[in-house]
C-alpha cells in the first residue's frame, strides 16, 4: 500500500475517498477546510465522480448528506465546531432517522481558538445525540477511522461523529493507505419510513436509539482505537488519555518504560468497564483531554467515584481552558519541565491584519467617515477577514458573534431605537446566514444599512467558491429590498468621496438599504495571476 | 537521530516552502516526520510558525515541547525571538536580519539584532540582500535554508535535489534561482 505525507484533514479526506464515498458536503471553516479542498483536487474524486461542491452553510450540507445516505450511498459532511451549531437541527434528528448509506459527520474543533469565536467540544454533541464518536490521535487514525466510522454507521444504521482538533487537522505525517472500496449502489432504506420523523415514528426511533446504546458501548470496549497499556510498576496513578492528548502523554515517555497503567480512549461512548477497572486498580486517576473535561465529568459522576483523587481540568491539575501540549502534560505528571528563555520584552505583538490593498480597508475608511458625526458604536459585523476591521487603524466595528448576526443584531438595535444601525457582512457569510435576517428587516421595514462586502470569495479560509457569487443584487431584490436602495460601488481610494456620499444617503433613508462595495480579494487575484503566468 | 525545528516568520513569507524542502530530504532518508502548520486567520499578516520534527524513531507529539527545539529557523528577526521559549540550551537561532515591518510600532531593529547576538549559537544574515545579489529576489527563504543546512544535518546535495524536485513544475528559471539562493546561503552557514 502507498505511503503518503498528509495533513490530518487530508488523511481523513483520502480515507473517505478510499472508503468509497459518493459525496462530500461542507462549508469552509478553519480548521476543517482542507478536507473538502483535498477532495476537490483529487484525481480519484474526479474519476469516481464524487460530489464535492461547497454548500451554502453547514445546515444545508448536513441535510444533503442525510439525503445521500437515504439514497444508500456513503457520504461525509465536514465543518468546524461552530458550524455544527448551525447544523444542530438536522444533526440531532439524523440520530433519530439513522443512516442508510454510511453517514460520517466530521467536525474539527479549535481549542485555544486560533481561528474561532469559542472552543466548544463537539464530543458533547455526540453524547447529546447518543451516537458513537471517533477521535483520532494521529494522521493514520484520521485515515483509518473513516473506514471504521462508515462501517459502524452502516452496521447500526446511525450517523457517526468524527471529532478532529486543530493540531491534528493542520499537522502533516506519513500514512499508509488501504485497498480502495467500491461505492455503494443506489438503494432505498429497507424501512420506507426510516426517515419519517412524525411524532408516532420518532418516539419509536428514540427507543430504538436508546436500545442501541449497549451495542455502542460494546463497540467501544472492543475498539482497536481504545487501548490499555498495563503496567504493574506503579499503581499510584492511572492515566486516561483521549485523542491527541495520548500523543502528548507518550511524548513525555518517548524511548522510556511507562511506569503507569494507561487507557487510551479514541472511540466513544466512554468504555465504562475499562475505566472502572483502571479506577479500581489505581490509587488516583489523571484524565487528559484535548478540549472540555467531558470524560472527567463523567468519571466524577460514576457512583463509585469520590473516594480517590481524580485529576484533570476540573481540579486545576491542567488549565481549565485552551489546548494541551507536552509541557502541560509533563507538569501534570510531576515530570521536570524545562522551558527555554522568556520571550524578550523587545518583541512586539504582530496580530493578523487586512492585507495590503484589501478592498475591505477602503470600504471601512469611507464608512468611518460617513459615521463620524454619530460617534462610535453603530456597526455590527460578522465572521470573516473583515472582522479585522476591528484593528487599528480602522476600529470600524463593534461586534462579531456568529455567522449572519451582523444583520439581525443591527435590526434588533434599530428596533430598540439605535440610529444609525449598520451591519457589515461578507458576501459568503451573507450566502451562509444573512439572507433570512435580511428578510426579517424587509418584513418590518427596519431602519438599517446592510453593507455586503463583496470580494467574490470566502476569503478568510483561503479563497473558496460560494453559492451566491454573482447574484447578490438579484437575491436582495428577490427578498424585497427596493432597487433604488441597493447601491454598488468599487472600494478604491480614488472613489472615497463617492463611497462616503452613498453611505450617507442610505443612512439618511428610513428603511432597508443594501450597500455593496465590490472588488475582488487581493489574495485570490494574486493566485489567478500566478496561474495565468 | 532527531531534529526539532521551529520555522518562524510572517504570513506569506514562505516558511511552508522551507518545511516542504526539508521534509522531502528527510523522507528520502527514510526518516519519520511531523509538521504542524498554522492556517486560518493568523496567515493574514500575523506571526506564523511551523513545528517540524524529524527523527529516525517514532514521533509522538505534533508540537515540539518548550525547551526542546534544536533550531529556530526564522525569515524575520523579531519572529526568531518570539519562539525562544522553545529553544534548548544548545539550540541554534538562524535568522534573517531584515525586518518585515507591517505593524505600527516595530521595535528598534538594533535592539532586535543585539538580542539575537546574545544567543549562544546564532547565525544572523541579511538574506534579503543576498537573494538580490544572486538575482533570486523572491528566494530569501531559500537563502535561509542554505544558511541552516549544516545545523539541520543535511548534505547540500540532499537539499539541491529537493529544490529540483519540488520546484520542477515552475520551470528551470525558478529552479536555477533557488539553487543560487541555496548556494549563497550555504557559504554563510
Amino acid at each position: 500500500m502507498e505511503k503518503l505525507m498528509l495533513l490530518g484533514d487530508e488523511a481523513l479526506a483520502q480515507g473517505a475517498l478510499d472508503a468509497g464515498i459518493s459525496g462530500a458536503y461542507a462549508y469552509p471553516g478553519t480548521p476543517s477546510t482542507e478536507i473538502m479542498e483535498y477532495i476537490q483536487r483529487s484525481k480519484q474524486a474526479i474519476e469516481q465522480k464524487v460530489h464535492r461542491t461547497w454548500s451554502s452553510n453547514e445546515k444545508t450540507a448536513v441535510e444533503s448528506a442525510i439525503g445521500m445516505s437515504y439514497a444508500g450511498k456513503r457520504t461525509i459532511v465536514c465543518m468546524k465546531h461552530v458550524g455544527l451549531n448551525v447544523a444542530a437541527d438536522p444533526f440531532m434528528n439524523s440520530a433519530f432517522t439513522g443512516a442508510n448509506g454510511g453517514l460520517l459527520v466530521v467536525v474539527a474543533d479549535d481549542p485555544s481558538m486560533h481561528s474561532s469565536q469559542n472552543e466548544q467540544d463537539s464530543r458533547f454533541y455526540g453524547k447529546f445525540a447518543l451516537i458513537p464518536v471517533l477521535e483520532p490521535s494521529n494522521q493514520q487514525e484520521c485515515y483509518d477511522m473513516v473506514f471504521n466510522g462508515l462501517t459502524l454507521s452502516e452496521k447500526y444504521h446511525v450517523p457517526v461523529l468524527l471529532r478532529l482538533t486543530t493540531r491534528l487537522s493542520h499537522s502533516r505525517a506519513g500514512i499508509t493507505t488501504r485497498q480502495t472500496l467500491p461505492p455503494n449502489q443506489l438503494h432505498f432504506p429497507e424501512d420506507p419510513n426510516q426517515f419519517m420523523l412524525l411524532p408516532a415514528f420518532a418516539r419509536k426511533k428514540y427507543k430504538n436509539l436508546i436500545a442501541l446504546q449497549n451495542d455502542f458501548l460494546k463497540e467501544s470496549a472492543t475498539s482497536v482505537f481504545n487501548k490499555k497499556h498495563e503496567s504493574e510498576e506503579n499503581r499510584r496513578l492511572g492515566i486516561i488519555a483521549c485523542g491527541l492528548a495520548y500523543n502528548y502523554l507518550m511524548e513525555n515517555f518517548a524511548g522510556k518504560q511507562i511506569p503507569y497503567p494507561i487507557l487510551k480512549i479514541c472511540q466513544y461512548p466512554v468504555p465504562v468497564e475499562a475505566v472502572t477497572e483502571l479506577y479500581n486498580s489505581c490509587e488516583s486517576l489523571l484524565i487528559l483531554e484535548e478540549g472540555m473535561p467531558i470524560v472527567e465529568e463523567m468519571v466524577k459522576g460514576f457512583s463509585w467515584s469520590g473516594t480517590k483523587p481524580i485529576k484533570g481540568r476540573l481540579d486545576g491539575t491542567i488549565p481549565r481552558d485552551g489546548e494541551l501540549n507536552p509541557n502541560i502534560v509533563a507538569r501534570a505528571l510531576g515530570l521536570p519541565d524545562k522551558v527555554g528563555a522568556d520571550i524578550p520584552d523587545v518583541v512586539a505583538p504582530r496580530p493578523p491584519q487586512l492585507c495590503i490593498g484589501c478592498p475591505h480597508a477602503d470600504s471601512y475608511l469611507a464608512l468611518n467617515e460617513a459615521l463620524k458625526e454619530y460617534g462610535k458604536g453603530h456597526v455590527f459585523s460578522d465572521i470573516g477577514c473583515y472582522t479585522l476591521g476591528f484593528m487599528p487603524p480602522y476600529q470600524a466595528i463593534n461586534s462579531c458573534v456568529d455567522m449572519g448576526a451582523s444583520i439581525t443584531m443591527a435590526k434588533g438595535a434599530a428596533d430598540a431605537g439605535l440610529y444609525p444601525a449598520v451591519a457589515v457582512i461578507g458576501d459568503s457569510t451573507f450566502a451562509h446566514s444573512g439572507m433570512t435576517g435580511l428578510l426579517d428587516c424587509v418584513y418590518e421595514k427596519a431602519n438599517v444599512v446592510i453593507v455586503i462586502l463583496d470580494n467574490s470569495t470566502t476569503g478568510m479560509t483561503g479563497g473558496q467558491a460560494y453559492t451566491a457569487a454573482g447574484h447578490l443584487e438579484d437575491i436582495c431584490i428577490g427578498l424585497g429590498v427596493e432597487k433604488e436602495h441597493i447601491r454598488v460601488f468599487v472600494p478604491l481610494k480614488k472613489n472615497f468621496d463617492e463611497m462616503v456620499q452613498i453611505y450617507k444617503e442610505e443612512i439618511a433613508y428610513d428603511g432597508v438599504s443594501v450597500v455593496i462595495p465590490r472588488r475582488e480579494c487581493v489574495q485570490t487575484l494574486k493566485k489567478k495571476n500566478k496561474m495565468e503566468e | 537521530m532527531k531534529k526539532d525545528i521551529i520555522l518562524a516568520g510572517v504570513g506569506g513569507q514562505g516558511i511552508l516552502t522551507i518545511a516542504t524542502l526539508i521534509g522531502y530530504a528527510a523522507l528520502k532518508r527514510g526518516w519519520n516526520l511531523k509538521q504542524a502548520e498554522v492556517h486560518g486567520m493568523s496567515q493574514r499578516g500575523g506571526d506564523v510558525q511551523s513545528h517540524l520534527r524529524l527523527s529516525d524513531e517514532p514521533i509522538w507529539s505534533d508540537l515540539i515541547p518548550f525547551g526542546k527545539a534544536d533550531i529556530i529557523l526564522s525569515v524575520e528577526p523579531m519572529e526568531a525571538l518570539r519562539y525562544l521559549p522553545y529553544l534548548s540550551d544548545e539550540g541554534w537561532v538562524i535568522t534573517n536580519s531584515t525586518p518585515f515591518n507591517n505593524i505600527a510600532k516595530y521595535p528598534e531593529i538594533a535592539d532586535i539584532h543585539n538580542r539575537v547576538k546574545e544567543i549562544k549559537n546564532h547565525i544572523l544574515i541579511d538574506a534579503d540582500s543576498i537573494a538580490k545579489e544572486v538575482k533570486a529576489n523572491r528566494s530569501m527563504n531559500i537563502v535561509m535554508l542554505g544558511a541552516a543546512t549544516k545545523q539541520l544535518g543535511f548534505e547540500p546535495d540532499e537539499l539541491k535535489e529537493a529544490i529540483k524536485t519540488i520546484f520542477s513544475k515552475k520551470g528551470d528559471v525558478i529552479v536555477e534561482a533557488n539553487l543560487r539562493a541555496l548556494e549563497a546561503g550555504l557559504q554563510l552557514g
